[in-house]
């Protein structure tokens, strides 16, 4: 595992669990990964049982409710993947967007709005005066997600998590917002967590990545080793199924990975990939560990296992 | 698959963002609903009327004539006289101040306790919810009636009563209603987004939930004041409610229905009152809960 100084975000062991009839779902399973400061890197978030999640040295596993309220909007913030429905329509929109720095810093309205309209030059709203009285109902897909966005960054968060952030915009203005958001990282300082399905917007915005499957992080790597060399079968089915300009589309199927992502409440066994693998082999009945292949680069893959026991955590369960 | 970025202008233009408030779409719809405006007009003419009767009217609504006993409408009494020899029109304009009070004043009582309990209750759900909605249901299940006819009994007839008898009734309909509509709003996106903001449960209740639920309280509250000034009438025919030489619509009838076969405008032109001022109030509802609905806009 890689150590890094000044690392913002530092997951340990993360479960979480949902009680359902037929007994408990776990959603998410042994997540860890570290964010650096003003890195930016797509991923889940989560809640429940962890070893520990840091967040700049604060254990927020610990923390009390309201300890937690605290946190959120202030330090962590997120940033939601419709941005038609996640504005109150009956309120103003500096209201609503300057509504964290009443909560955290119980600021006045003058000052709120000062600042709200500062936030709307910065992420290049156009008259942002006029814009300040509108409802949401009055501005447009991506004026909705850059209001969003100044709402996030509004307290200068230490870490953005940004969940599919354009995947409601068309893709104009999808690049337009994403552009946005890389500028405001250097200016702001702020560490993004990008949770998408976009591998095109990884390559383009990402340091490192997490790739999940079924609740676990299947491929853990550098951007560039990533695409370089994609290691675990459902990362490279991913790559392979993107559609490439110029190829002969005529004769062929577009390639896709056959099968279904399975329930979270009933897993197969081993390899959680393993029904829908090329490439399994008997060992996938048993459950993989996460392999080094060097440079941080991890697969969760018996591919990549030198020897079964560096893998045999967890084959219990 | 490079695309073009600088290139783009978002968003519309300014003359596009003006006047396009929800509050001015729904004022012009409520304006185009003829029943609706209608029903305002009556309504205002009303409440003027009632405000300034001592002026227009040259009658005394108390003083006692037995001369004058049961006339028949004429040119001085419109309407004719009761059984005292007051004028039947000056009565019934200034029972009007008392039916439209008990019509507002017991709605927003009843309005205020039950957008509090149903916010809380849809919010929070769980212990609270279940205790709330089961004191709601043993409020409907009560016969009303007989409920505010036991509290003016044992608390005495006066207005003050007929308030709380009212408020105590009609809270468990709006808890309802505005129960339902928070359970569905704490679903929305916008509620998850100020909950990782940070906003605290108090406040997303204040600043999130109930500016939405206002559309929703102004047209039960105009619906409801048509059914309190019903439930004062009845209260008051049955003898609990505004007791005489005092003035209401509702007492105004119970007096005048033993002289139905003499002077039938006695009683009849109180009910019809009543049934003015209640239609009047229902199609302002009606036109309010349309023009307000906002699955009837884009």
């Amino acid at each position: 595992m890689i150590s890094r100084t000044d690392t913002i975000l530092s997951v340990r062991e993360l479960r979480t669990e949902f009680r359902g009839g037929r007994g408990n779902v776990r959603v998410l399973d042994d997540i860890s990964f570290d964010v650096g400061r003003g890195r930016i890197v797509p991923r889940p978030q989560g809640q429940v049982s962890a070893k520990s999640i840091l967040l700049d040295g604060t254990d927020l596993a610990t923390l009390s409710p309201d300890g937690m309220r605290r946190i959120r909007g202030n330090e962590i913030s997120m940033v939601f993947q419709e941005p038609m429905t996640s504005l109150n329509p009956v309120r103003r929109i500096w209201d609503q967007v300057g509504e964290p720095l009443a909560v955290h810093h119980g600021l006045g309205r003058r000052a709120i709005r000062d600042r709200v309209l500062e936030m709307f030059e910065l992420v290049g709203i156009p008259e942002p005066k006029a814009r300040l009285e509108a409802y949401p109902h009055e501005l447009s897909g991506g004026l909705r997600q850059r209001a969003m966005i100044a709402m996030g960054l509004i307290c200068e968060p230490k870490l953005l998590i940004a969940d599919e952030p354009t995947t409601a915009l068309d893709v104009t203005t999808q690049s337009q917002i994403l552009k946005l958001m890389l500028d405001l990282r250097d200016r702001v300082g702020t560490a993004i967590i990008m949770i998408t399905h976009d591998l095109g917007i990884i390559a383009e915005m990402c340091d490192e990545v997490n790739v999940m499957y079924a609740g676990q992080i299947v491929e853990q790597a550098d951007v560039f080793d990533l695409f370089e060399r994609p290691s675990h079968p459902y990362t490279r089915g991913l790559l392979a199924s993107i559609p490439k300009a110029g190829a002969a589309r005529a004769t062929k199927r577009m390639p896709s990975i056959p099968g279904m992502v399975p329930n979270l409440a009933k897993l197969p066994p081993g390899c959680r990939f393993g029904p829908r693998c090329g490439d399994a082999m008997p060992v996938c009945e048993q459950p993989p560990g996460l392999a080094g292949l060097g440079r941080g680069h991890v697969a969760r893959c018996w591919l990549h296992a030198s020897s079964p026991a560096t893998c045999a955590e967890g084959a219990a369960s | 698959m490079s695309m073009p970025v600088e290139s783009v202008i978002v968003g519309s233009t300014p003359e596009t963002i003006e006047e396009a408030s929800f509050l001015g779409d729904s004022l012009r719809a409520f304006r185009r609903n003829r029943m609706a405006m209608a029903g305002l007009a009556f309504v205002v003419l009303l409440v003027l009327s009632t405000i300034f009767v001592p002026w227009i009217s040259p009658h005394d609504p108390y003083r006692v004539a037995l001369d004058e006993q049961l006339l028949p409408a004429s040119a001085t009494y419109w309407l004719g006289t009761d059984n005292f020899g007051r004028d039947v029109l000056t009565r019934i304009l200034y029972g009007a101040r008392i039916s439209l009070v008990v019509g507002i004043v017991p709605s927003l009582l009843s309005l205020m306790i039950g957008t509090v309990l149903g916010i809380l209750s849809g919010y929070f759900g769980g212990r609270t919810d279940f205790t709330v909605m089961r004191l709601a249901d043993m409020m409907i299940a009560f016969p009303s009636l007989l409920l505010a006819m036991v509290v003016m009994y044992t608390l005495g007839a006066n207005l003050l009563n007929i308030f709380l008898a009212l408020a105590l009734v009609g809270w468990a309909g709006v808890a309802r209603v505005v129960r339902a509509q928070t359970l569905a709003l704490k679903q929305k996106e916008f509620i998850e987004a100020a909950h990782a903001g940070g906003t605290s449960r108090p406040t997303i209740m204040l600043r999130h939930i109930f500016p939405n639920v206002v559309p929703t309280l102004i047209v039960l509250f105009s619906l409801s004041i048509p059914e309190a000034i019903m439930w004062e009438s009845s209260l008051s025919f049955l003898g609990v409610g505004v007791q005489p030489p005092e003035a209401s619509w509702g007492l105004l009838v119970a007096k005048g229905k033993e002289y139905l076969f003499q002077a039938p405008l006695v009683a009849i032109s109180p009910g019809i009152a009543i049934l003015l001022t209640v239609l009047a109030f229902n199609f302002i509802g009606d036109g309010l809960r349309d023009a307000l609905d906002p699955s009837m806009k884009d």
